[in-house]
C-alpha cells in the first residue's frame, strides 16, 4: 500500500497537537483539541483509501484500479457531520458552563422573561400591537389619499406618534419581569 | 419479514421527529413515544420468534449488496438484545411519565426529553442490528449524542460538571473507535463484520492483535471495563433517575455486545483469553471495593454496575459455548436488574427526602435515610427483591447467571479461571454486603435512630459526596411510577420462572456464535466477494 507522506505527516502533527491541547483543563481548548484529533482521524481514514492521486468515482467504464476508493470518502463525510453536531453541542455546553461559572447558582434562578405574564397580559400585548399596526396602516392610507398635498410632514408626524404609543405599551408590559439587574 | 428489521430504527427516529414538532404538548409527546416504543417491542418480539424458528435475517439496505451497501443483521443475539432493551426503554418511559405527572408539568423540564430519549433508543437498536462496523459507529454516535443531552438535562451546575467528564470520555472513545475502523479498513478493505472476520484470519497475528485491541479499547470505555471505568460512577448518578436507569442498564451493555461480536465473529484467532481474564478480575474487584466505600445509594449502584461488567467480560474470555450461554443469560439478567434497581432508588430518593435531583449525592445518603420500611413498605419490598437478585441469592436470576459462569469456568479449568471464580464469589458476597447495608440503614433502621444522631459502625469511613449539603426535600410518587417499578420487578422474577426456556435460547445463541460461518453465509449467501487490488 502506498500513501502520501505529506498526509501522514499532517495527520501525525494534528494528532500530536490535538492531544496536547486536549490535556488542558479549559473547555475551549478541549474543543479545539477535539476538532484537531477528529480531523486527524478523518485523514487517517482517507489514508486508508489507498494510493493517492486517483480520480474520484466518475464515469461508467472505469475499473476499480483506475479510481479512488469512494467508501472512505463516505466515511469521512459521515464522521464530519457527526463531529459537527457534537461540536455544536460542546459549544452550547461551554456557553452554559461559562454562564454558571460567572453567575454561580444565580444562573439558575434567573426568571424567564415571560414567566410572570398571565394569558390576559399576553393577549393584551398582542392586541395593542395589532391596534398599533392598524393605526399605522390607517395613517398610511390617509396619507396616500392626500398624495397630491404636501404630505411628508403629516405622514412623518403620524408614524412618530404611533411609534411612541407602541413603545409605551411595550414598556408597560415588559418592565416587571426583567431579572438581569440581579 | 425483512422489512421489519429497519423499522426498529426508523420508528423511534420518526417518533423523535414528531415529538420534537409537538414539543409544547406534553401529553401528545408521551402518547407518541409510548406508541413508538411499544411498536418496537412488538416488532422485536416478532423478530425474536422468527429468528429463533426460521434462522437469522440479513437485510441489504437499498438493494446494495454487501460489502458495498449497508447490511443489517438480526441473529439470536441481536434479537434478544433488541427485545430486552426495548422493554426496558418502554418501562422507564412509563416511569418518567409517572414522574412528570407527580411533579406537575413545570417541574420536569424540557420538551427535549422525549426526542432525545427516542433518538437514544434508535441509536441503541441501530447498534444491535448493525452488520458493518461503520454502521455500528453511527449507532454509537446516535445514542451518545442523545445521552449527552439527557445527562445534562436542565443544565444545572452539577450536571454540566458530570456531563463534561462523560462527554470528554465518550468523545475520545468514539475517536478511538473511528481510528480503529480506519485501520481495519486499511488492513482488510472492508468494514462488513462478516467479511472482516474472514479476511482478518489471513493477516499476520501481530496485525490481528493490534486491530483487535484498537477496537476493544473503544468498546471497553463504553462498557466501563477496568481501567477505563472511572468516568462512570462520577457521571451517571447526577442524572434524573429514569435517565440513570437507562444508562446503567443499556449503554454499558452495548459496549459488551460489541465486545462479544468482536471476539466471536471478527477476531476469533486472537489469543485474548488471558488478558481479558485479568481485566475481568480487576474490574470485578476494583469495582466492588469502590461500592463498599460509598454512602450514596446511586453511587454505590454505579460501582456495582462497573463491577458486574467483570462477570460479562469473564464470560466472553472463557469463549466456550458454555461460557457464552451464561454470558448471554447474564447480560439479560443484568440489564433488567440494574435498570430496575436504579428506578426503585429513584422512588426511594423521592420518598426519603432529597436535596434536589440535581445535587450530587446528598439525596440518597445512607447517613440520613432511615425508616423507609415503615414509610413505604411496598417500595422496601421491591428494593429487597432487586437487591437480593443483584447479590446473587438463589432462586433469583443473578444466582443462575453466576452459577452458569462458574460452571463454564470450571469446565475451562485453567488456574486463572479458578482465580476468577473465587473473585466472582467474593464480589458476589461483597455486593450482597453493600446492598444489605443499604437495606439495614435505609429501610430497617427506625427514623428516630437517624434523628437521634446514632451512627452505625456500618457507616464508618464511608465517602460522602463532596457537594452534599444535607438538605431534605421529599416528593410525591404517582401510581404510574409504582406500576412501572412493579412491572420491572415482575420481569426480573420472570427471568427465574422462565429460566429454562431462556437458558435454552441462550445456548442456541452461543451455538450460533461459536461458528462464524453461520454469520458469514447469512450476509453473503452467494459466496464471499473477491479481494480487490486496493487492499494490501
Amino acid at each position: 500500500m502506498t500513501a502520501s507522506l505529506t498526509l501522514v505527516i499532517l495527520m501525525a502533527v494534528l494528532y500530536g497537537v490535538g492531544v496536547y491541547v486536549m490535556l488542558e483543563r479549559s473547555l475551549t481548548r478541549l474543543l479545539i483539541g477535539f476538532l484537531l484529533v477528529g480531523n486527524a482521524t478523518n485523514i487517517l481514514i482517507f489514508l486508508m483509501s489507498g494510493e493517492p492521486g486517483k480520480p474520484p468515482l466518475v464515469g461508467d467504464d472505469l475499473s476499480a484500479d483506475g479510481m479512488a476508493d469512494p467508501l472512505p470518502q463516505a466515511f469521512i463525510l459521515t464522521a464530519i457531520v457527526i463531529n459537527f453536531g457534537v461540536t455544536a453541542f460542546i459549544l452550547a455546553l461551554i456557553y452554559r458552563s461559562w454562564w454558571l461559572a460567572r453567575l454561580g447558582d444565580q444562573g439558575d434562578v434567573l426568571p424567564d422573561e415571560h414567566a410572570g405574564e398571565t394569558e390576559e397580559q399576553t393577549e393584551a400585548v398582542f392586541r395593542s400591537v395589532d391596534d398599533d399596526d392598524a393605526a399605522i396602516q390607517r395613517a398610511l392610507d390617509e396619507s396616500d389619499e392626500h398624495a397630491d398635498d404636501d404630505n411628508d410632514n403629516s405622514r412623518a408626524a403620524a408614524a412618530a406618534s404611533e411609534k411612541k404609543r407602541a413603545k409605551a405599551a411595550g414598556r408597560g408590559q415588559g418592565t416587571d419581569t426583567t431579572g438581569d439587574e440581579k | 419479514m425483512n422489512a421489519l428489521v429497519p423499522l426498529v430504527v426508523i420508528i423511534p427516529l420518526i417518533a423523535a421527529a414528531l415529538t420534537l414538532v409537538v414539543g409544547r404538548r406534553r401529553r401528545l409527546q408521551v402518547l407518541i413515544s409510548t406508541i413508538g416504543l411499544s411498536a418496537v417491542v412488538v416488532i422485536s418480539a416478532v423478530l425474536l420468534v422468527l429468528v429463533d424458528t426460521q434462522g437469522a435475517i440479513s437485510v441489504n439496505l437499498g438493494g446494495w449488496e454487501p460489502p458495498w451497501g449497508i447490511v443489517l443483521v438480526v441473529d439470536r443475539l441481536s434479537a434478544v438484545m433488541l427485545l430486552v432493551s426495548a422493554l426496558m426503554l418502554l418501562g422507564v418511559l412509563v416511569f418518567a411519565t409517572g414522574q412528570g405527572i407527580a411533579d406537575g408539568d413545570a417541574e420536569t423540564p424540557t420538551s427535549i426529553f422525549h426526542p432525545a430519549y427516542l433518538i437514544l433508543a434508535a441509536g441503541l437498536f441501530n447498534a444491535f442490528v448493525a452488520g458493518d462496523l461503520f454502521n455500528l459507529y453511527v449507532g454509537f454516535e446516535m445514542l451518545l449524542a442523545a445521552s449527552y443531552v439527557l445527562l445534562t438535562l436542565g443544565g444545572t451546575g452539577a450536571r454540566i460538571k458530570a456531563g463534561v467528564t462523560y462527554i470528554v470520555v465518550s468523545l475520545i472513545s468514539s475517536l478511538l473507535f473511528l481510528a480503529a475502523i480506519a485501520f481495519v479498513y486499511g488492513a482488510t478493505g472492508t468494514v462488513t463484520i462478516a467479511l472482516v472476520g474472514e479476511r482478518v484470519a489471513e493477516l499476520p497475528m501481530g496485525v490481528q492483535v493490534v486491530l483487535c485491541i484498537a477496537l476493544l479499547m473503544g468498546f471497553a470505555v463504553k462498557a466501563a471495563v477496568f481501567p477505563l471505568s472511572f468516568w462512570l460512577p462520577d457521571s451517571y448518578p447526577t442524572a434524573p433517575a429514569p435517565v440513570t436507569a437507562v444508562f446503567a442498564g443499556l449503554l454499558t451493555k452495548v459496549g459488551v455486545y460489541a465486545i462479544i461480536r468482536t471476539d466471536s465473529v471478527m477476531f476469533r484467532d486472537v489469543p485474548l483469553q488471558t488478558p481479558l481474564m485479568i481485566v475481568a478480575l480487576l474490574t470485578l474487584v476494583v469495582g466492588i471495593l469502590g461500592a463498599v466505600a460509598q454512602a450514596d445509594i446511586k453511587r454505590l449502584l454505579s460501582f456495582t454496575l462497573v463491577s458486574h461488567i467483570g462477570y460479562l467480560i469473564f464470560g466472553v474470555a472463557i469463549s466456550s459455548e458454555l461460557g457464552m450461554t451464561a454470558t448471554v443469560y447474564y447480560v439479560i439478567h443484568h440489564i433488567i436488574v440494574q435498570t430496575t434497581l436504579f428506578l426503585i432508588t429513584g422512588l426511594v430518593e423521592r420518598i426519603g427526602g432529597t436535596t434536589s435531583l440535581s445535587r450530587l449525592g446528598g439525596t440518597t445518603s445512607l447517613s440520613r435515610l432511615g425508616g423507609m420500611m415503615k414509610a413505604a413498605p411496598f417500595v422496601a419490598g421491591l428494593f429487597f427483591i432487586g437487591a437480593m437478585n443483584l447479590g446473587g441469592i438463589p432462586p433469583f436470576s443473578g444466582f443462575l447467571g453466576k452459577i452458569g459462569l462458574f460452571r463454564a469456568g470450571v469446565d475451562l479449568g485453567t488456574p486463572l479461571s479458578y482465580v476468577l471464580i473465587v473473585a466472582g464469589i467474593v464480589t458476589s458476597l461483597l455486593t450482597l454486603y453493600t446492598l444489605v447495608r443499604v437495606w439495614n440503614m435505609a429501610f430497617w433502621r427506625r427514623k428516630e435512630e437517624v434523628d437521634d444522631g446514632y451512627e452505625s459502625p456500618l457507616l464508618d469511613s464511608l465517602s460522602e459526596s463532596p457537594e452534599d449539603d444535607g438538605a431534605v426535600d421529599t416528593k410525591e410518587n404517582s401510581a404510574l411510577m409504582y406500576v412501572s417499578a412493579t412491572g420491572m420487578v415482575g420481569l426480573t422474577l420472570a427471568l427465574t420462572v422462565f429460566a429454562g426456556p431462556l437458558y435454552d435460547y441462550a445456548a442456541r445463541t452461543a451455538a450460533d456464535l461459536s461458528d462464524p460461518a453461520n454469520y458469514t453465509e447469512l450476509v453473503f449467501p452467494n459466496g464471499l466477494p473477491e479481494l480487490e487490488g486496493s487492499a494490501p
